[in-house]
């Protein structure tokens, strides 16, 4: 029964992982193509965009399309709020809890960048 | 909430009669002798800045050494052509009336600002009319994200967040309007070899909310230094008409309505000049707070609101760059 339960649950945890991993370096790459003009310098996952002056309004509108398009999600007016949306870190806890609320979202996505064209 | 203790308002307040005398001795020194132009071209739109600076120009130029324009569009509200007509009568000047609208029609401003519309708004159409907004500074924490609301021939209000094309694509088109009012100024400057006066006032200048190279072009800008409040004390002291002093800002540049409020500043300008002031003397949120009758949150934002306005009214301000 142990043996079987390891079997199962650490490939589960490792694909998480995995997909947390893609994700973090999927929006860190825009934010750098898109705002540091691809130069990536001292940005850090959790550097406030806010303090650091990388992102303005239009800035916001660019990256709620991104998202929009890249993860399937809808960004509601309520949560176009610097909790959600002002470092890396903070936009993947973000994607991560959009898709846990949207299962289906989720593992439409997870198959669609895993390259798997499957429905 | 609006500023009400006798604290606030004295921050604020000027002496008009020597206000006036150190701006008219400038306008005389900048026009005259720094830029050696004969008079002042300046656009009036029936607001408050465009007045007084048409009134302090005549005041330091002398009103046969000032040309007033009046340069209305096709969304343009008839009653700002009303008011810009009793500053020229006010001071006896020499007005003429420019409407631009061929010239942006030609330009496809309204053409290409439709179809950024319809980018949101599929049925869009030549009888609706539109503006875009912001979120108010309090609404619950949220980025300043533009909408565009848009009202149907029937009467019908839609109101829609802006994707970024449709945002940049609306923006770019509107902006002809103040380029092109820019470029008739010039025409009349040229013409007549005056100089343009710019009309911003201090709050407009540091927030960057103007057109670069549209109404943020200039040979000169006199009321760049004071808050709008301090702008209508010299109003009131100058004597612009009763009409023009009561009518609330407005940007004129959209079919509905809007309030300079909810296209820029998410505050009204009695506050914002509050905020701006109490940011750049170093009063701290809690005392700007307690003197203003804003909470402390609101000031909070409102600071924070302040610098990063001005990280992009940087660009808008920087003149050409050229290498050493």
């Amino acid at each position: 029964m142990f043996g079987r339960q390891r079997l199962v649950v650490v490939p589960t945890k490792i694909a998480q992982v995995g997909g947390l991993v893609r994700m973090l370096q999927t929006i860190r790459k825009f934010v750098i193509d898109n705002y540091l003009f691809g130069e990536e310098g001292t940005l850090s996952d959790e550097d406030s965009f806010m303090e650091t002056g990388i992102i303005d309004s239009t800035g916001i509108l660019e990256l709620v399309r991104f998202l929009e398009s890249t993860y399937s999600i809808t960004v509601t007016d309520e949560e176009l709020i610097p909790d959600n949306l002002d470092s890396v870190s903070k936009i993947a806890s973000y994607i991560l809890m959009k898709q846990s609320a949207s299962p289906q979202t989720a593992q439409a996505h997870s198959f669609r960048s895993s390259g798997d064209t499957r429905p | 909430m609006k500023p009400n203790g006798a604290a606030s308002s004295d921050l604020l307040r000027l002496d008009p009669e020597l206000e006036t005398e150190r701006i008219t001795n400038w306008i005389r020194a900048t026009v005259f002798h720094a830029l050696r132009r004969k008079g002042a071209v300046i656009a009036v739109s029936g607001g408050i800045d465009s007045s007084v600076v048409a009134f302090l120009c005549a005041r330091s130029l002398g009103n046969e050494r000032i040309q007033l324009l009046f340069m209305p569009e096709a969304d343009s509200s008839p009653h700002s052509l009303q008011l810009g007509r009793m500053v020229a009568d006010a001071l006896n000047a020499k007005s003429v009336l420019e409407d631009i609208s061929p010239i942006l029609a030609g330009a496809g401003c309204y053409q290409r600002r439709d179809d950024a519309i319809r980018l949101v708004v599929p049925e869009y159409g030549p009888e609706y009319k539109c503006k875009i907004v912001l979120p108010g500074l309090l609404d619950a924490g949220r980025y300043a994200i533009f909408s565009v609301v848009v009202q149907s021939p029937d009467g019908r209000m839609t109101k829609v967040r802006l994707t970024p094309d449709a945002y940049l694509g609306i923006v770019a088109a509107t902006n002809f309007k103040q380029r092109t009012r820019k470029m008739m100024e010039y025409y009349y400057a040229d013409l007549l070899q005056y100089a343009v006066a710019g009309t911003p006032n201090l709050l407009e200048y540091d927030q960057g909310f103007f057109v670069k190279n549209g109404d943020g072009a200039a040979d000169f800008k006199p009321i760049a230094h004071l808050y709008k409040s301090q702008v209508y004390q010299l109003a009131a002291y100058l004597g612009v008409p009763e009409d023009i002093l009561r009518r609330p800002p407005t940007t004129d540049t959209y079919t509905l309505e809007q309030s300079q409020e909810e296209f820029y500043f998410t505050l009204p300008y009695e506050q914002m000049d509050l905020c701006l002031y109490g940011k750049d003397h170093g009063i701290s949120t809690s005392d700007l707070a307690r003197a203003s009758g804003m909470t402390e949150d609101l000031v909070d934002r409102a600071y924070h609101m302040i610098e990063a306005k001005r990280k992009v009214a940087k660009y808008l301000h920087a003149p050409s760059l050229t290498m050493d």
